[in-house]
């Protein structure tokens, strides 16, 4: 069941900070939302093999052969903070 | 009480391709920062990720060489983190459905043989690299992200440090025999984690484990789990409860650190990723790898003490790396003395190789050099002195066995003639060391083939000039 604080365990996973009102909003729309999705748990699924997609094609695969990269002033285009070549992210060290 | 200790190893190994796991950029580390990205690497909208058949066949090879299962079909899966190393936001890995199961590796350690098993080795992507100490902000290089990996996980059936350390050497030598991995630990090439607990002896449950990591060598692995080993049995023996911890190894102050407790544990939310279909493997596929594994570390260790008959200890040296064994092999068929040439390898080959830093097949005397140079040992026609000699500057100069020895005037004499008269005449110098001989002082026989092999400026034949002394002095 969807509550408040599952909703906050999520936000904080996601480093995002919800106001009281927010997580309340999305605790109620996030509980809809599985509710109806969990209308499916009805179906009897006790004979059918776990299927993680339904298209029928296989996994298309590649040969071992390189492609050109992104030029770096490309690749670096759309950082909010570029600095000697690097993306600049706010300092985060995993302890 | 008595305990035991409980190890398990997760390795990851990263494949040697010539692209990533899922685009076609080259998985190059030392280049300019973001010069091996695309849209597929950033994770950008739109992108979708293919994977390379490579990366499949290796760690099918990885996997029938350990005995696994190879699944006809697994499934890849997003491990979600939030960390700025990935910048899709997840990890693509696989979860509960990985491409090989059960497999397992005998070991030993101690004078003792451990089988151990192997849970699974599945694929995933390696991440990006961050600088955190060059900057006021965290720097972000994006060329390692999608680097393909396999992840091997064992069972927790490993007993000790050393035990571990017996592991992971032979997992590398796998590793490189397949050709796959470069196994640097250093350079992070290959990684190692463990899991480590203990529980009184004849308990059969596990106790609370604690993880280790940022172990770079592999001396590291052992001694961080000797300290850990020791560090809950003193917590066991004053009562203190274990708790569910991560430790990093300190290699500077031989001790472990503790980075992060369990409690905050990611959670990692997977989901079976839906840019990607199950990985489908048939019985070709997995039959047309077998066809193409190179003879492993341990059929070839037992080939060379049962084709060759070197001992055990030399059959371990010769096969420690497959360059060894091959330079090995391809000497023999130049001089068919596996004896002596096992000697040679095991002492001037690798002695000079390691000295360079470099691989034996890379050294000047190749196979064919060092088994002429030892044709000419076996015929008697060089001393062992002399071929090392000899061997030294064949390295130095690039040159064959023949030209070094033709110049240098390295022939050994073997000339009964010859040595005959060098014999003679160093008698005929001594005449008061020969009545001493002829009293009984019968050391004094070093004293002489001394002096002869001095005259023949050490290129006499040992053997020879031992006969001709003992035979000219015996008549007296």
């Amino acid at each position: 069941m969807i509550d408040k604080k599952i909703v906050q365990h999520i936000a904080d996973l996601s480093r995002l900070s919800l106001s009281d009102e927010e997580t309340e909003e999305f605790a109620h729309q996030l509980a809809s939302i599985l509710g109806y999705v969990e209308q499916l748990d009805k179906v009897d699924t006790s004979n059918v093999e776990p299927t993680a997609l339904v298209a029928p094609a296989r996994d298309p695969l590649r040969q071992d052969e390189p492609t050109p990269s992104l030029p770096p002033d490309k690749l670096l285009q759309n950082g909010p903070k570029v600095k000697n070549g690097y993306f600049a992210v706010p300092k985060v060290i995993n302890q | 009480m008595e305990f035991e200790t409980v190890i398990g190893l997760e390795i990851h190994a990263e494949l040697l391709t010539a692209t990533k796991i899922f685009c076609g950029c080259a998985p190059k580390f030392g280049d300019a920062p973001n010069s091996h990205g695309c849209p597929v690497c950033l994770g950008l909208p739109g992108s979708l990720p293919v994977l390379n058949r490579r990366v499949v066949d290796m760690a099918i090879r990885m996997g029938l060489a350990v005995g696994c299962e190879i699944s006809h079909n697994s499934v890849f899966a997003r491990k979600n983190y939030f960390y700025p190393d990935l910048p899709k936001g997840y990890q693509i890995s696989q979860y509960d459905m990985p491409l090989c199961t059960n497999g397992a590796i005998d070991i030993e350690a101690e004078g003792a043989k451990r089988n151990v098993r192997i849970n699974r080795i599945h694929l995933e992507e390696d991440a990006g690299k961050l600088i955190h100490d060059q900057d006021a902000d965290s720097l972000f290089d994006v060329n390692r992200c999608g680097t393909p990996l396999i992840e091997i996980v064992t069972e927790p059936d490993l007993r000790s440090g050393q035990e571990a350390y017996a592991y992971l050497t032979a997992i590398k030598q796998i590793l490189e025999y397949l050709g796959i991995c470069d196994c640097n630990m250093e350079e992070g090439s290959l990684r190692c984690d463990a899991n480590i607990s203990i529980r009184p002896k004849g308990e059969t449950k596990l106790g609370t484990k604690t993880e280790l990591k940022n172990m770079n060598t592999f001396r590291g692995v052992e001694k961080a789990l000797a300290y850990e080993a020791l560090r809950q049995r003193d917590a066991a023996a004053s009562g203190e409860a274990i708790v569910q911890q991560t430790f990093r190894w300190d290699p500077d102050r031989n001790r472990t650190v503790v980075m992060r407790s369990k409690e905050e544990a990611h959670d990692y939310r997977y989901f079976p990723d839906p840019d990607l279909l199950p990985l489908v493997v048939d019985d070709a596929w997995i039959r047309r790898a077998a066809e193409t594994m190179p003879e492993l570390p341990a059929r070839k260790r037992a080939r060379f003490i049962a084709d060759f008959g070197v001992t055990p200890y030399m059959a371990d040296v010769l096969t420690l790396e497959a360059a060894i064994a091959k330079y090995f092999e391809e000497t023999l068929a130049f001089c068919k003395d596996a004896k002596l040439v096992a000697n040679w390898v095991m002492g001037e080959v690798l002695r000079f190789a390691k000295e360079k830093k470099i691989s034996v097949a890379s050294l000047s005397v190749t196979p064919r050099r060092l088994g002429a140079l030892l044709g000419l040992v076996a015929e008697g026609a060089l001393s062992a002195n002399a071929a090392k000699r000899a061997f030294d500057i064949m390295e130095m100069q690039d040159k064959d066995a023949a030209a070094v020895v033709a110049e240098e005037g390295l022939t050994q004499i073997s000339d009964t003639g010859e040595l005959s008269k060098i014999v003679k005449d160093v008698v005929a110098k001594n005449p008061k060391e020969v009545q001493r001989y002829k009293a009984g002082e019968t050391k004094l026989m070093g004293f002489f083939v001394g002096q002869v092999m001095k005259a023949t400026g050490g290129k006499g034949n040992p053997r020879e000039i031992n006969k001709l002394v003992s035979e000219l002095l015996g008549q007296g």
